[in-house]
């Protein structure tokens, strides 16, 4: 029988001498960031009364805090948010679908790559933002176009990580599943695609953020609802305690949408990150 | 299992074979390099008897790996014959120089990858693979991934997974040549053990003239590249082997005219 050797790079640091302060530390990670926002809302309340500015120009929290309830209660900020997160949630599907297909095409064909290389090098080179108008005149000011939007943002992120991921398949694998006559669905299956997921994974969560930009581009170009839209009502009307309401919680969709890839990734590399997850085994004992 | 003792002894005594398991005739590999080709191996022949346990031995270079992989199928030959039993390619466990386990599987799914491949039933494969966990030494370990595996606990769950699928013809690409010293020793043994449990028809690359006496009832040895045949040794050490042969005399003498035959 064979002793067991444990993986030293999975082990946590040896019990004992300085577990005191590191438990300390570990506790102040846990508030560390709560303390940062309060800090953060502190200095802007307080440049807000030491300066004396206007709420025009800058409203307090408490103000924006309140128009943030007035927004939520009227329904005006539901109704405006579900149209954002309509339009990003099918951007960043269709776009990361469109992706996936084309990037698999181009990590399995160098004619392919060749072919549409210029294409994908151009759409990178010009801002999203000078195209917008011109898919509104093409595509009208309805959902579609910003959708479209954010399908084009989301796409070339998650293309480049999907070639990336698939050439990455170690070639020994690749040798292993030749020799077991592994079908091409089966390599598929069994090897590119877990081969891939973790750089695949990674973006999607690039392309899930860009995703919520490309939808406000959109909306700011041209709409009649949609976060983008709000702020520009807000803008109009000098109610910039509206346009904070609509940023933070263009914020907060885009924590959200990061947050479920990241809950995605845990869950689909757990081989990665939870060594004894499976059965509670421990190697060392 | 292939478990027949009767039909071996019959081999070892009569010169009256069965049909090769394997039959390689004037096989030659190039590649092509810079300013012409690079010959890896010339005009190579031998055969291989069912549940015959084979050892290729050769300095480095000289297309020992490159021969499994033609073996395999995973290259083509550029000129010659390969030909199976049965007419038809074999079944092939294939074990590599590192484990070469998918690290997204755990232990006992990278053995059951090949039944899986079959389409066989998740229980059932599971069920196989428990049988072999066992023989391996390796119960407990069934939910480790690879990464939390140690050199030689990897090296032999892929060994396991090149029998999980009875293979017809089993080739190792020095499977222990990434291990320490003394995993690599206690892995020789297990791999006899193994083999005179399930016997296989085994075609083994390795650097160590004292595994492959151990293990083999022919030694092969290749000429620096372009390698060729040099030797076609049969190794008369009695079976069943043990660890313990490893230091008698005759053990000693062998190994020095293999020694000197790759030179």
């Amino acid at each position: 029988m064979e002793i067991s050797i444990p993986n030293l790079n999975n082990l946590k640091p040896p019990l004992g001498g300085e577990a005191g302060v590191s438990a300390w530390l570990r506790r102040l990670r846990l508030f560390i960031t709560p303390i940062s926002l309060l800090l953060a809302l502190l200095i802007w309340e307080g440049l807000v009364r030491i300066a004396q500015l206007p709420a025009f120009i800058l409203p307090s929290p408490g103000r924006v805090a309140s128009r943030f309830w007035q927004a939520l209660t009227d329904g005006t900020l539901l109704r405006h948010t579900s149209t954002t997160l309509l339009e990003i949630t099918l951007g960043l599907l269709a776009g990361t679908l469109l992706a996936t297909v084309i990037g698999y095409l181009i990590a399995k064909s160098p004619l392919f790559e060749h072919l549409l290389a210029p294409y994908l090098v151009a759409s990178q080179a010009i801002p999203i933002v000078a195209i917008a108008p011109l898919l509104v005149i093409w595509f009208g000011p309805g959902i579609f176009t910003k959708v479209l939007i954010c399908a084009l943002i989301v796409f070339f992120p998650v293309l480049v990580n999907t070639v990336v991921g698939l050439r990455a398949v170690p070639q020994e694998l690749r040798a292993l599943m030749r020799s077991l006559r592994a079908t091409p669905w089966q390599n598929l299956k069994y090897l590119e695609i877990p081969a891939a997921l973790p750089v695949f994974l990674g973006g999607l969560r690039v392309g899930a953020t860009l995703s919520v930009i490309g939808a406000v581009i959109g909306e700011l170009v041209a709409a009649d609802r949609g976060l983008g839209f709000l702020i520009n009502v807000g803008r109009g009307q000098y109610d910039t305690a509206l346009v904070f309401v609509a940023v933070f919680t263009l914020v907060t969709l885009a924590l959200l949408l990061y947050g479920v890839v990241i809950l995605l990734e845990r869950r689909m590399l757990a081989w990665q990150s939870e060594p004894y997850k499976r059965n509670g085994h421990k190697i060392l004992d | 299992m292939n478990t027949s003792p009767a039909r071996r002894s019959i081999e070892m005594t009569h010169q009256q074979l069965p049909p090769p398991a394997l039959e390689v005739r004037n096989l030659s590999i190039l590649f092509p390099a810079e300013g012409g080709t690079f010959h890896a191996l010339r005009d190579l022949t031998f055969s291989v008897q069912p549940q015959e346990f084979v050892c290729i031995l050769g300095p480095s270079g000289s297309g020992k790996s490159t021969l499994l992989r033609v073996l395999a199928g995973l290259l083509p030959p550029s000129a010659g014959e390969i030909r199976y039993a049965d007419g038809k390619p074999p079944r092939i466990g294939y074990v590599f120089q590192q484990a070469n386990l998918m690290p997204w599987r755990t232990a006992i799914e990278n053995i059951t990858l090949p039944l899986e491949l079959q389409g066989i039933p998740r229980a059932q494969a599971r069920q196989q693979a428990q049988e072999l966990i066992e023989l391996i030494g390796l119960k407990g370990f069934e939910e480790v991934f690879p990464r939390d595996l140690s050199g030689g606990m990897a090296q032999r769950v892929a060994i396991a997974r090149a029998l999980i699928q009875d293979p017809d013809l089993l080739l190792l690409d020095e499977p222990f040549g990434s291990l320490d010293a003394l995993t690599r020793e206690r892995m020789g043994s297990e791999l006899l053990h193994l083999w005179q449990v399930r016997r296989k028809t085994v075609l083994m690359v390795t650097h160590s003239i004292s595994e492959a006496l151990l293990l083999s009832d022919r030694v092969l040895v290749l000429t620096p590249r372009p390698g060729r045949l040099a030797l076609d040794f049969r190794v008369p050490l009695p079976r069943p082997r043990s660890d313990e042969m490893r230091y008698t005399a005759a053990f000693g003498k062998l190994s020095r005219r293999l020694k000197a035959a790759i030179g």
